[in-house]
């Protein structure tokens, strides 16, 4: 079945492979695999391994935090029998993927960054900790690392930044090497342009469709994730209340004579029916993952549409401020007061400025009007560029969605129907058993 | 089958009798308020020993006489309103003066009917009726579901005592079942004074405690208490179950509205998303039935066996009544010297009772357990098959959900081997033709 991809890349390799629900997630890498970056050409990636360190933070207090190990080693075809080459390795801690991917953000702004997973298990349900060293949200956060490694170098344009190589090869001075990049200044900024408020005029349509379209994708996902949540607490009652018929047919059939052997049975069918809630919820975990995957994604695609708007406010206020100078010169030039102003008031009142005077504000309005044109020219540009580059990555992105939401609805599906076999197997065999003894 | 004796007395006139004839053979001097024989007559004894056979309670073959309970309506007078329903029967016993009666009841003339059955028939066990009217639930009296529970539960009592070997040869059954005016009837029989006799009797005797109960009533007594306990966990368990499998539904509704209204942003994403919807909403009304299956056949069912708990718990007393009583009179006939031969023959006619009684416990025991067995079993099958049903049609109805997505095609490129095998003899067994969108992604 691998045969069809007619690449000669490696997959890359998943770290744990116990468990079957991520076969899926094997899938959707082994697309991004197959996208061929020069990137993913050299090099395979994944985060092995999670483990729990104690060191004193930046406030010289101590603290627990996990550490998560990345593999790289090239990407080459092992001969038959041979053995992979030893991995390069090295740790990172979950605050310096963050750092990663706020470069990434304030670097390619007009790019649809992929998310991290999430810091904090939100969309709980009771059994599920919301503690971060639990060691299964740990797990769930390896793998989402591992998801997000791969999305950044299977992409075309952040495959091929440097310090992103970096943080996949350089351990130790990976720090310096991001602050010296100077993001951080942009970074204020960003967060400024995210959160203000201004009125574009003419707003392109596609980004005024497409930010709507992630707004309505998160309301949605958000939904049926909280729905999940509550659904998942739910069946868990049902199935665990099922083992407490585990232990009273147990009982009975020691007070009974024929029906004994029928009531044990029964009672062993209904614990494990009662023990298979377990796997049936973890494989529900792993698609409320993919779905949080790209509820995150939503706040990127906004984030990337809010750029947009301000780049485009920029434009229009450089357009606006160019066309304001020139009616001054205008103004100035034909001496006609159009518009209500301060100088045409005191100019009236207190007389005509002198010739020289008119000229060399004239000059200097000139000037202005040069420097003017040559920012519109400047925003003008960088809005093309800006809206080019963006809508090849939207284009890209929302292949990418579709095809990736539609794999995880069909293994939701399939799954589904599986954990149905399975479910009436017990309850088939259970009905069969009691059926000959009672 | 498990150990069951035909009392010894009997077993002799059992060869002689013609299985269609109804005689009245001869009854032992033990009296019976309401006259009806005591469970030697021959059609009793016959249906006993054919029941002996058979593992399985009587076919509709070998009955011959059928009880029907249906019809509820409401009755207005003045002083009260209450619900009568119609009891149809049809015989062909010739005790009965025609083949088919119809009548009305109501619940006190089931109680009635019941306590005169317990009366006459201590020790054999006397299946139960639905419970009284009890206010704490929210349940209305008048309201439909009850109404229904109630006269399904009617149903099986009446048809539980006309499968009963002796107690379907009662006079008040009979009376019950073709009097087309219960209420003289309900009049006669021994008064209200008379059963608190009785009753204060019975507890006097139970104070004084019984000399030595014979070892199999001891383990019959613990097997009570024992089944009593397990039925009512296995009750209890059950309403939990249903009461989280309705949270359960209520939670599940609300995926396919999300779904749905996800599919109206989406393109490419519509059908799969919208097949989801649907797929969970076929999940839900099938939840919905499984619940109302295990509402109508497990839980009455189980609730059943319950009061019959309750039932054997009074039968074992009574029986235990009966043997006190005798000892009582024995420990007086032993030490009082006048008078010793009425006393005597008191003492006789009590050991005799206690006999009997004995036996007809026995007997009727192991056709309790044998119909209790029956009735549990066939209620668990039920459910278990309802359950498998259940998954089934869940696991099929998800197949053309799937067929549905690989039809809109999927993307080339590797995929672990079990979903694209799937996939693959899926879109063959089916020959779907290909999409353009599939088409375009095979290039």
């Amino acid at each position: 079945m691998m045969a069809d991809s007619a690449s000669t890349e490696e997959v890359a390799v998943i770290g744990n492979t116990d468990i079957t629900s991520a076969e899926s997630e094997n899938n959707i890498i082994n697309t991004m695999v197959e996208r061929g970056t020069a990137l993913l050409r050299k090099m395979e990636i994944n985060v092995a391994e999670a483990e729990k360190r104690t060191g004193k933070n930046t406030v010289n207090m101590q603290e627990t935090y996990t550490v998560y190990l990345i593999e790289t080693r090239p990407a080459e075809s092992v001969p038959e029998g041979g053995t992979p080459a030893t991995p390069d390795t090295l740790w990172r801690r979950y605050s310096e993927f963050e750092l990663l991917r706020m470069y990434l953000l304030v670097t390619y702004p007009y790019i649809i960054v992929p998310p991290l997973p999430e810091k904090r298990a939100e969309f709980v349900w009771h059994k599920l900790s919301a503690d971060n060293l639990d060691p299964d949200f740990v797990e769930r956060r390896r793998v989402g690392l591992e998801n997000f490694l791969l999305r950044v170098a299977s992409h075309p344009v952040l495959s091929n930044d440097k310090i992103f190589f970096l943080f996949l090869t350089e351990e130790k001075g990976w720090r310096e090497e991001v602050l010296d990049t100077g993001f951080q200044d942009k970074v204020d900024s960003r967060l400024k342009s995210l959160s203000a408020m201004f009125r574009v005029k003419n707003p392109d349509k596609r980004f005024t469709a497409l930010k709507q379209y992630s707004d309505e994708l998160n309301t949605v996902i958000s939904q049926l994730l909280r729905v999940r949540a509550r659904v998942a607490d739910r069946l868990y009652g049902v199935y665990k209340v099922h083992g407490n018929y585990g232990r009273v047919f147990s009982e009975w059939s020691a007070i009974e004579k024929e029906m004994g052997d029928g009531l044990q049975s029964a009672g062993h069918h209904m614990d494990t029916y009662a023990a298979s809630i377990d796997d049936i919820l973890e494989e529900e975990e792993h698609y409320a993952d993919q779905l949080k995957e790209y509820l995150f994604y939503t706040d990127a695609v906004r984030s990337v549409c809010r750029k947009h708007e301000l780049i485009q406010y920029e434009l229009e206020m450089a357009v606006q401020d160019l066309a304001h100078k020139k009616q001054q010169k205008e103004e100035l030039a034909t001496g006609t007061v159009r518009v209500f102003s301060l100088k045409g008031m005191t100019s009236k009142l207190f007389g005509q400025e002198s010739q020289e005077q008119r000229e060399s504000r004239l000059a200097a309005l000139d000037q202005s009007i040069q420097e003017g044109e040559e920012t519109v020219m400047e925003k003008n540009t960088e809005c093309k560029e800006f809206v080019r580059t963006a809508w090849e990555d939207i284009e890209r992105f929302k292949e990418q969605k579709d095809k990736d939401l539609r794999e995880a609805l069909i293994s939701y599906a399939i799954m589904q129907i599986s954990m149905c076999k399975k479910t009436k197997g017990e309850d088939g065999s259970a009905a069969t058993r009691t059926e000959p003894s009672i | 089958m498990s150990g069951q004796t035909v009392p010894a007395d009997f077993s002799g006139h059992m060869l002689d009798l013609d299985e269609d004839e109804d005689l009245e053979v001869f009854s032992k001097n033990t009296s019976l308020a309401d006259g009806s024989p005591m469970p030697n007559s021959p059609s009793s004894m016959v249906n006993q020993y054919r029941l002996e056979d058979e593992e399985e309670q009587q076919d509709t073959y070998t009955k011959d006489i059928f009880v029907s309970v249906d019809n509820p309506e409401s009755h207005i007078t003045a002083i009260e309103t209450f619900i009568m329903y119609r009891v149809v029967t049809k015989t062909t016993r010739s005790e009965f003066d025609s083949s088919e009666y119809e009548v009305r009841r109501r619940y006190q003339d089931f109680l009635w009917l019941r306590s005169r059955l317990e009366e006459n028939h201590p020790t054999l066990i006397v299946h139960p009726l639905p419970e009284k009217f009890v206010m704490k639930s929210m349940v209305e009296r008048f309201n439909n579901d009850f109404i229904e529970t109630r006269r399904k539960a009617l149903h099986r009592f009446l048809n539980k005592i006309s499968d009963h070997p002796i107690l379907s040869c009662s006079e008040h059954f009979k009376v019950f079942l073709t009097a087309e005016e219960l209420m003289s009837h309900r009049k006669q029989g021994p008064g209200f004074l008379s059963r608190m006799g009785e009753t204060v009797r019975a507890v006097a005797n139970s104070v004084r405690g019984l000399r030595s109960r014979p070892e199999e009533f001891t383990l019959m007594q613990e097997y009570v208490e024992d089944f009593s306990s397990k039925i009512c966990s296995v009750d209890k368990v059950t309403q939990r179950i249903i009461k989280e499998q309705r949270e359960y539904l209520d939670e599940l509704k609300q995926y396919s509205p999300t779904y749905t209204q996800w599919a109206e942003s989406e393109e490419e994403l519509a059908e799969p998303l919208k097949g989801v919807a649907s797929c969970v909403e076929r999940c839900s009304k099938e939840t919905e039935e499984q619940i109302q299956h295990l509402s109508e056949a497990l839980v009455p069912a189980l609730h059943e066996y319950v009061l019959c708990a309750e039932t054997l718990k009074a039968v074992m007393r009574r029986r235990d009544n009966i043997q006190a009583e005798y000892e009582a009179k024995n420990e007086a006939l032993a030490s009082r010297k006048a008078d010793q031969e009425s006393l005597q023959d008191e003492v006789d006619g009590l050991a005799d009772r206690v006999e009997l009684a004995n036996n007809a416990l026995k007997v009727d025991w192991s056709r309790w357990q044998n119909s209790m067995r029956t009735d549990l079993r066939s209620a668990f099958i039920s459910t278990s098959e309802k359950n498998v049903e259940y998954y089934e049609k869940r696991a099929v109805k998800g197949r053309p959900l799937l067929i549905e997505k690989c039809h809109l095609g999927r993307g080339k490129g590797a995929r672990t081997p079990n979903l694209s095998v799937q996939l693959v003899q899926q879109v063959a067994i089916n020959h779907l033709p290909k999409d353009k969108v599939f088409c375009k992604r095979i290039e």
